[in-house]
């Protein structure tokens, strides 16, 4: 039975804005579930109530207009609330505009074949100066905090995928793209590459490490001075 | 070829075998080349399945058979056979073509790119294309409207030999230095526009090129198609007379005519930004990555409608047959095609949302997109009304219609979840999506195609293909697709990358892996399953049961034209008198009235004759 259900198989959300999506999956999974149960039972009903049988003709029915009308508005009011109830959340989380501000770490994330270049602007909170941090694969970032990312890419194009924050994003040559989050719980999570790539795609993978508060000082401090 | 093809010979001229069953003129024959074709790439598109099946599976464990032993693999110690032919291979100074992507009988990651690039390829262009358009729209089109051929016969010719050179093309980038084009079937740039980043040479070229001239074929077919259906309909035949397929074929025919130069135009910009160094796509020189996006599925969505309302179409068709009753708002089903047709062209950003592209857009595509739900939904409640107060006969094309409704209403309750911006955020470019594609194009179309061959067989050949055979690929064709793909759903949710070629490098995904080895075990076993599909229909063509002229008692026109049908379909043009489903009429005696019955003999007749072209209803 946990093969039908599907939202059991969603990973531990992690993010503020995770839950919303979570959610929405979860709404649609009512809502699918349902006509899908019902579509099936008037299939499999009719299936064998209107099997043949030696002596019973089917009977001629060309349609009805007013089926038609009902299946087409309800159909149509259902897909259109789907779509009214995701818009904030989709606002949320990728209109630029909308972004929380005050970030508690602003990082630039480079794909490239085939890894995740992290850049951090440094103390003087400049990128492009001699005390930027350049890691390879390793994102830290404190919890409970919101963190700005400028992502892009080097040569093709990538995907940033951490599926714990529900979030994923291409990252595209030449362009700079802006995201965000917030964390909620300390760890460390995967960044897979989402996006063929090339021939190392597979495997393509970096670390998100969510520290608490102190131990992002702690991590800064040691890490921010060379 | 077959005997019986030379006793339907009592038309004038004797044809030569190359002008008889090569370079054929007759829409039937060419529509039976598109068949067999179409066939055979279904076999070559899921053998590459098999492979990458087995990769996905088992990381990086030798094939069977061809690979080396674990002792080998591990310690370098020969036991088997295999073992020592990959020893001299290895020793040799010339590196050949498996040691470049099967070394050791390991599938090497470049190669299992270029797997599952051709897999998808193949599928959508070279088996679900050439079957439901090629095979079957060539067959069916001139019968169904009642008349002799296609408008332009010679078209016709050169659009299956232009399809045949396309494969010619296709298949070369096998075997080219660099292998075949790896970059999906996508084909995102500036991975495919630019060698150095994908390592693939002249395969990449090769895809472009070739997938240039099956365009050009499909052209032809759709130019032929629209003056067919247009201008030479069987007296009476009006529009609305039209048998579904014919619609669903007619419309599929505008979207192949409109969204073709569309690609076109893009695959020739990544050949000259690969071979005269423009730069389209890339960005170093100015060029934009998410042109090709844009471009690619401003056509592909239209496409992947022409992959499903051709199934749709032949779906209509059976269903009434076998349910022995009228389809069901005849009407509503021609307008939801219609608006099916319509808004894919508005919808493409769908496969864009976290592309990059503005995420305003995003908001309007995902609106657009939850809208295109809505003639899908009406076309399944049509089908299971036609249901409603029936008398099912369970053939095998009966089957298959009924697995292709109950399948396209899971790929299509899918799209909700993918069309939804916020949802999509996270499972984009997961297997969730391949799980969608294959129920809508394998769920749906190709058990539209299993069931159309079966249907439509005895007219084709004047023979039956064997139903105890056919309900056994059936039955476990459908158990089979749904082990292989409903756990997909799954692997989705759990955020399983598609297109990774080693699951097991990723920490989060390790738990899941044992619904990976079902799924393999599922695919071998559906992958088998179609051998029997090939063994009934070439053992029927020769040996199948002789068919009479109409054997499932169907109204429409192709079953008035004689079995095996002639040169020229029918001995006199027919009048049309009836719409295409008068399945049991009250007080008629039989419980059906074929379209061409005159109407002294039926109570629900329609008038007299309209000549075609004219508009009634
Ligand atoms: C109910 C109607 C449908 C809706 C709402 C829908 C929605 C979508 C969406 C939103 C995507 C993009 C997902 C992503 O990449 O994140 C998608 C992908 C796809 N859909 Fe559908 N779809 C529908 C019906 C169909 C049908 C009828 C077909 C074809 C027969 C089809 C074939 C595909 C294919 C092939 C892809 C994947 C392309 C790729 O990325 O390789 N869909 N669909
Ligand atoms: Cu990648
Ligand atoms: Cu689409």
């Amino acid at each position: 039975m946990k093969w039908l259900n599907f939202p059991a198989w969603l990973p531990e959300n992690v993010s503020t804005f995770g839950q919303g999506v979570d959610n929405l999956f979860v709404l649609i999974y009512w809502v699918t579930s349902i006509v899908f149960l019902a579509v099936m039972a008037v299939l499999i009903v009719f299936i064998v109530k209107y099997r043949f049988q030696e002596g019973r003709k089917a009977e001629y029915i060309e349609g009805s207009t007013t089926l038609e009308i009902v299946w087409t508005a309800a159909t149509t009011v259902i897909v259109f609330a789907l779509a009214m109830l995701s818009l904030p959340q989709w606002n949320r989380i990728k209109f630029p505009s909308q972004f929380p501000g005050n970030p508690g770490a602003v990082v630039q994330v480079n794909g490239k074949q085939f890894n995740w270049d992290m850049t951090y602007p440094g103390p003087d909170g400049e990128w492009g100066t001699d005390d930027d941090l350049q890691l390879e694969n390793q994102l830290h970032v404190p919890v409970n905090e919101v963190v700005h990312i400028r992502l892009t890419a080097d040569d093709v194009i990538h995907s940033f995928f951490v599926p714990q924050l529900r979030l994923k994003q291409d990252a595209l040559p030449g362009r700079f793209i802006n995201m965000w989050f917030e964390a909620t719980k300390p760890g460390t999570y995967e960044i897979p590459c989402a996006e063929l790539c090339g021939f190392g795609h597979s495997g393509m993978l970096g670390y998100l490490t969510v520290h608490t508060a102190e131990d992002y000082e702690a991590w800064k401090n040691e890490r921010w001075t060379e | 070829m077959n005997d019986h093809a030379h006793e339907s010979h009592d038309h004038h001229h004797e044809e030569s075998f190359v002008s008889k069953y090569i370079f054929s003129l007759d829409h039937k024959m060419i529509g039976k080349q598109f068949l067999i074709f179409g066939l055979i790439m279904f076999m070559v598109g899921g053998g590459l399945a098999m492979l990458f099946r087995w990769q996905l599976a088992w990381p990086d464990k030798p094939l069977p058979i061809i690979g080396v032993s674990k002792a080998y693999q591990e310690e370098g110690e020969v036991t088997t056979a295999a073992d020592r032919k990959w020893e001299e291979r290895f020793d040799d100074d010339k590196e050949t073509w498996l040691e470049t992507n099967m070394p050791s009988g390991v599938i090497d990651p470049a190669f299992f790119n270029s797997l599952f690039t051709m897999h998808a390829t193949i599928m959508v262009f070279f088996v679900v294309v050439p079957l439901l358009v090629g095979a079957f729209g060539n067959f069916l089109i001139p019968l169904m409207i009642g008349t002799r051929d296609m408008a332009f016969p010679v078209l016709n010719m050169l659009s299956f030999w232009s399809n045949i050179l396309g494969t010619i093309i296709m298949m070369a980038g096998f075997f080219v230095p660099g292998g075949h084009a790896a970059a999906g079937w996508t084909g995102y740039a500036p991975l495919s526009s630019i060698a150095e980043y994908s390592g693939v040479d002249w395969g990449q070229n090769l895809w472009c090129i070739s997938l240039i001239v099956m365009g050009i074929s499909s052209l032809m077919g759709s130019i032929n198609y629209i003056t067919t259906i247009i201008n030479m309909r069987a007296p009476g035949m009006t529009w609305f007379r039209l048998p579904l397929a014919i619609w669903a074929l007619f419309i599929v025919a505008i979207l192949l005519l409109l969204a073709f130069p569309v690609v076109a135009s893009a695959l020739a910009l990544i050949l000259f930004d690969r071979m005269a160094g423009t730069s389209f796509f890339a960005a170093a020189g100015g060029g934009e990555p998410l042109l090709w996006q844009h471009l690619f599925w401003f056509f592909a969505h239209p496409e992947v409608y022409i992959l499903i309302l051709p199934g749709m179409g032949m779906a209509s068709e059976m269903l009434p047959v076998f349910a022995r009753k009228p389809v069901f708002g005849y009407k509503s089903m021609v307008f939801a095609m219609i608006a099916i047709a319509f808004l894919s062209w508005i919808v493409w950003g769908h496969h864009m949302f976290q592309s990059g592209m503005n995420p305003a857009l995003g908001a309007s595509f995902m609106t657009t997109t939850m809208l295109i739900a809505v003639p899908s939904a009406i076309k399944t409640f049509n089908w299971l009304g036609t249901l409603h107060r029936a008398s099912i006969r369970f053939t095998v094309p009966m089957l298959n219609v009924l697995a292709f409704i109950s399948m396209f209403v899971i790929g299509g309750l899918s799209g909700i979840y993918m069309a939804n911006s916020p949802v999509d955020i996270y499972i984009h470019d997961t297997y969730y999506i391949v799980a969608h594609i294959h129920y809508v194009v394998f769920g749906g179309s190709v058990f539209a195609i299993f069931g159309g061959i079966f249907h439509w067989f005895p007219k084709m050949y004047g023979r039956h293909m064997n139903a105890t055979l056919g309900k056994i690929h059936f039955w476990i064709s459908f158990l089979a697709f749904n082990g292989v793909f409903f756990p997909m759903h799954i692997l989705g949710v759990g955020g399983h990358m598609r297109r990774i070629a080693n699951p097991m490098q990723y920490e989060f995904l390790q738990p899941m892996q044992p619904i990976n080895v079902f799924i393999t075990v599922c695919a071998f076993i559906l992958g088998a399953a179609q051998i029997l599909l090939l063994i009934n229909v070439f053992w029927s063509i020769f040996r199948g049961k002789v068919a009479e002229q109409n054997p499932w008692e169907a109204t429409t026109l192709e079953w008035h034209a004689p079995t095996p049908v002639p040169h020229g379909n029918f001995d006199a043009i027919p009048h049309v008198y009836h719409g295409p489903y008068e399945y049991s009429v009250p007080d008629a005696e039989a419980d059906w009235i074929p379209q061409t019955q005159p109407n002294g003999e039926s109570e629900h007749g329609e008038g007299e004759p309209v000549p075609a072209g004219a508009t009634a209803d």
